[in-house]
């Protein structure tokens, strides 16, 4: 091996040569070039999805689905909006935005574990000890990253939370975790570019020669990961994660927290072409004091956070291919408990779905009146899921080989909630 | 160095056992005692049992094991695996040097016992368990009770004392105290209960001690019965009851330094009869449900609310020592430890509808583990030096498809490729890179250390406080071992190991490159390699210290380092 620096080649370039990148020929300013004008025209179709995970499982019939006047209603009261609906009152700014989202009212799962909920709510499969399914945003950036070649950065972006990770899709699709700040630690080198392409040229020989003593899958792996690692090392579209660069009044409009601060990123991660941004927002395990909770922190934060995001991506014109979600592990217990709390509960609560081209405004199903069963056709989680991928362009007809050569159909096999797509 | 003595089972414990259990244990008495006579003093007898049970399985799937991992590849397993970094250079010299038959197993009782190597060995199972029992951020959050140092204390006297495991668990799961060193009546093992039992009428601590003591998960049937699980509601409060005489009083207010202290209180009842304390639950249905302590073998205890009449924590921990689960659960979380998978998955739920893949094994190493009075070192000694820890990572054309990964349940015909945890890694850096002299005392060197690790940790938003970490093989990972300070320092040219070599005249540069691959991957290089490191001189205009700093981060970063192979 010789280590050379081809005259003429950028950093930039070089970098992508190293990594493997072989897409990318051609001279650097050409090549910054053609990536402006095939970002303006991809701009239009390309889909991107937003999910806001509530870590905890939040009270949905405090949220979505109040009960006025049950015994299991709680103190808060319901007021319309401008969808067909009626929300929280303590979500003012969202009701001037549910003509974007719609509320499926119908969820019934079986999950009310965190850890096996958040499983479930993430991949459409339950926790099974022999295989590991990939999470929502794996498959989604899976499915998705091909179509942008131009992508630099992860297209899996988790802000301030772990999500689920890529299962058997391998750890090269796993998310990229980074707090709210958007500070991503630990970027620079500190040595010149020549330096560091024939480190990782001598990096590589070290990773092959292990890798060809087959040890196994993950050794193959971790040479993915460099690659990527070393592509968003150098990569100017990191300049999405400086959410401080914002102007003020769009951060104060988003909320001066970490979720604000998360949501307003991920607006600027799709808008580079990110395919999936997870944003999470934890506290919402309220087994206790769960009114005053909700009243004067849990809902005061996605209220505004929520309601921004919405309004800044219609008016950027995101919005429609831009599926953003609301949800959590579960809802709660419509009893509440001796604790002014509720407990974990699956069996009937409610998300909030909308952009990317679903139906907007609309409350689909319901659930009896003390809101302890759904009535009528109630959803899971492939349901939401599949529909969700549809949104996306995504064809359900998409399966994926596990490890194990077993085939897996994208989102199990879930069936479209045909309010939201008709 | 302590001798391993040969031992003769006695089953001290058989009346408590049942009739079926009596026969078994007969049965294992004197095929052991059989083998006894048979082996050489040099093997184990708990060793050959392993390996007997494990070739059944590679026999039963028609496996054929890999071949013998090298010395020094084993050797640097075991230096992780029980003091938690990889060997240094003069260690692996040792062991090379070595050419007795017992050389493993005098490795493996030096690890374990001699003074050299106590403090790390006690540092690794503390932080292991100290992880286990409050996680990675247990107590750095400002509304937490927890004391960690506190936590770490009473592990460090338990691992230094080499407390039976028995005692150690009885321990933790009675103690009353205060949580912070220093305090008068402070008793570290308050900090495993301290957070988990004053919310939900402690289904943390209901959840933790099952899960972590008995292997059983409960905290599903907190509100509904299990649809895969024998586990009924009904049997979750019975053990939660258990958790209804203690409560946590915090020190002072948030963020003072003032100790939270554990208490034991007497529970009057849920309908207010002491003698007859009961609580309630409801079923989904609604109905009302009334539960008293009773232990997941079902045997019941005096109700009293009275804690001088009955202190249902002690009662507890008296019948988790006493049962099955709790050898069963010890051993195979040592097992998933060194073998990288347990004899289930997860390595936790040993419930009935999760079958072992190996039952008879798991039941013979629990049974000897007991018999062993819970000896943690001595289960350690038994399984790193069994066959199935000692084959290669490297896979066979017939053994590919026993692979975890792929979903197959494990089978051991191979060793398993895993990554090092955070803390190996840290630890693995300090002494490779021979920055361990300037670290401080031992409080100093841990808050460095947790302050390092908090990066890579992530909380989950519950109340659970269950928590993930990104130091799992993805990119910020692989940016922290490109660019962070850690790497930074461990290959800066000014100072510490590359400055040592190149100031080193006895050495040659051949030596200096040998001497950093055998430091971070335990071998010396192949000629591509060698080859390499010329070119980085070259590159480097003959500047040999900057060679060497680019030679050093390539190998650190390389896969072959970072996994234990």
């Amino acid at each position: 091996m010789r280590f050379r620096t081809p005259s003429g080649m950028s950093r930039r370039h070089f970098m992508h040569h190293m990594a493997g990148a072989s897409a990318l020929t051609g001279s650097a300013l050409a090549m910054g070039h053609s990536i402006t004008t095939h970002a303006n025209e991809l701009s239009r179709k390309r889909k991107s999805a937003i999910l806001l995970w509530m870590g905890g499982g939040p009270s949905t019939i405090d949220i979505w689905d109040l009960k006025p006047g049950a015994s299991t209603g709680g103190p808060f009261k319901p007021i319309a909006t401008n969808g067909n609906m009626q929300i929280c009152e303590h979500m003012p700014m969202m009701a001037k935005n549910m003509d974007k989202m719609s509320v499926v009212r119908s969820m019934s799962t079986r999950e009310a574990d965190h850890s096996r909920g958040r499983y479930y709510m993430h991949t459409g499969y339950v926790p099974n000890p022999n295989v590991t399914h990939p999470s929502y945003g794996s498959v989604i950036a899976h499915e998705l990253a091909a179509q942008r070649p131009e992508l630099e950065i992860p297209p899996f972006v988790s802000v301030g939370g772990g999500s689920e990770g890529p299962g058997f899709l391998g750890m090269a699709w796993a998310p990229f975790s980074v707090n709210a700040s958007g500070q991503v630690r630990n970027l620079d080198m500190g040595i010149t570019p020549d330096r560091l392409t024939q480190r990782m040229q001598a990096l590589k020989l070290l990773e092959t020669g292990f890798i060809s003593e087959d040890r196994g899958i993950s050794a193959k792996e971790h040479a993915k990961v460099l690659d990527k690692t070393l592509n968003l090392m150098t990569s100017q579209q990191m300049a999405a994660f400086k959410v401080a660069q914002e102007p003020d009044e769009v951060k104060e409009r988003y909320g001066e927290n970490n979720f604000g601060r998360g949501c307003l990123m991920a607006r600027r991660l799709v808008e580079v072409g990110v395919p999936f941004v997870e944003v999470n927002l934890g506290g919402w395990d309220n087994h206790q004091n769960i009114f005053t909770t909700l009243e004067n922190q849990r809902l005061p934060t996605i209220d505004q956070a929520m309601s921004a995001l919405l309004e800044d991506l219609e008016q950027r014109g995101l919005l429609q291919d831009t599926a953003v979600i609301w949800m959590g592990e579960f809802g709660r217990t419509p009893r509440i408990n001796g604790n002014t709390g509720r407990d974990h509960w699956a069996r009937s609560w409610s998300v909030a779905v909308g952009g990317g081209g679903l139906n907007g405004g609309l409350a689909i199903g319901q659930t009896n009146e003390d809101g302890t069963r759904v009535e009528g056709t109630s959803y899971t989680s492939e349901d939401l899921m599949a529909t969700v991928c549809a949104s996306l362009g995504i064809s359900l007809e998409t399966t994926f080989t596990s490890r194990s050569g077993r085939p897996m159909k994208i989102a199990n096999s879930g069936k479209l909630i045909k309010e939201l797509v008709s | 160095m302590h001798p391993v003595k040969l031992q003769i089972p006695f089953h001290n414990c058989l009346p408590l056992w049942g009739a079926l259990l009596f026969a078994g244990l007969i049965g294992s008495f004197s095929d052991s005692a059989l083998l006894a006579q048979q082996e050489d003093d040099s093997q184990l007898r708990q060793v050959d049992q392993i390996n007997k049970y494990i070739r059944q399985t590679w026999d039963d799937y028609e496996l054929k094991p890999s071949v013998e991992a090298t010395e020094n590849e084993w050797c640097r397993r075991v230096y992780l695996d029980i003091i938690g970094r990889i060997p240094t250079v003069e260690e692996l010299k040792e062991f090379s040097a070595d050419k007795s038959k017992d050389k493993k197993q005098k490795l493996v009782e030096t690890l374990l016992y001699d003074d050299v190597y106590t403090e790390e060995f006690v540092r690794n199972w503390t932080t292991l368990w100290t992880n286990l029992l409050i996680g990675r951020t247990g107590g750095m959050d400002d509304n937490s009770m927890v004391n960690r140092a506190g936590m770490q204390k009473f592990l460090r006297d338990s691992f230094a004392r080499n407390k039976p495991y028995d005692k150690m668990a009885y321990e933790l799961v009675t103690a009353t105290g205060k949580t912070a060193p220093g305090e008068n009546e402070f008793n570290g093992a308050v900090n495993f209960l301290i957070d988990k039992v004053n919310e939900e009428n402690a289904s943390l601590a209901t959840a933790a001690t099952s899960r972590i003591f008995l292997g059983l998960q409960v905290q599903c049937t907190q509100c509904h019965n299990h649809p895969f699980n024998d586990w009924k509601q009904q049997k979750y409060w019975e053990m939660n009851a258990f958790f209804r005489q203690v409560r946590a009083f915090p020190g002072g207010m948030r963020g003072s330094n003032a100790a939270a202290e554990l208490a034991d209180q007497d529970f009057n009842g849920e309908s207010g009869n002491i003698d007859e304390a009961d609580l309630f639950f409801e079923l989904r249905n609604g109905l009302i449900k009334v539960a008293y302590p009773v232990f997941v073998d079902g045997s019941e205890i005096d109700r009293s609310g009275y804690v001088n009449v009955v202190n249902r924590r002690k009662v507890l921990a008296d019948k988790i020592v006493e049962s099955p689960y709790f050898s069963k659960a010890a051993v195979n979380r040592v097992w998933a430890h060194f073998l990288g998978y347990g004899f289930t998955n997860p390595v936790d739920d040993l419930g009935p509808h999760n079958i072992p893949t190996h039952p008879e094994l798991l039941d013979y190493l629990s049974q000897e583990f007991r018999s062993s009075s819970f000896d943690v070192r001595k289960l350690i000694s038994w399984i790193a030096l069994s066959e199935p820890y000692s084959l290669s990572s490297r896979r066979t054309k017939t053994n590919q498809s026993d692979d975890p990964l792929l979903g197959e349940p494990p089978k051991f015909s191979h060793f398993y490729l895993r990554q090092m945890r955070a803390e190996e890694l840290y630890e693995s850096l300090m002494v490779a890179t021979q920055a361990a002299e300037s670290r401080g005392n031992y409080e100093q060197q841990e808050t460095l250390k947790s302050n390092w690790l908090r990066q890579f940790s992530q909380a989950f938003g519950t109340d659970e406080g269950d928590e993930t970490t990104t130091f799992n093989g993805t990119i910020p990972q692989v940016l922290m071992m490109f660019n962070g300070d850690l790497i930074k320092r461990a290959t800066s040219a000014k100072g510490g190991l590359i400055d040592g070599l190149v100031k080193n005249t006895k050495m040659d540069d051949k030596d200096r490159v040998d001497y950093l691959f055998m430091a971070g991957l335990g071998r010396k290089p192949n000629r591509e390699e060698a080859n390499l490191a010329k070119q980085l001189y070259q590159a480097r205009s003959g500047d040999m210290r900057e060679a060497l700093t680019d030679l050093w981060w390539v190998v650190l970063n390389s896969n072959e380092f970072i996994f234990n192979h």
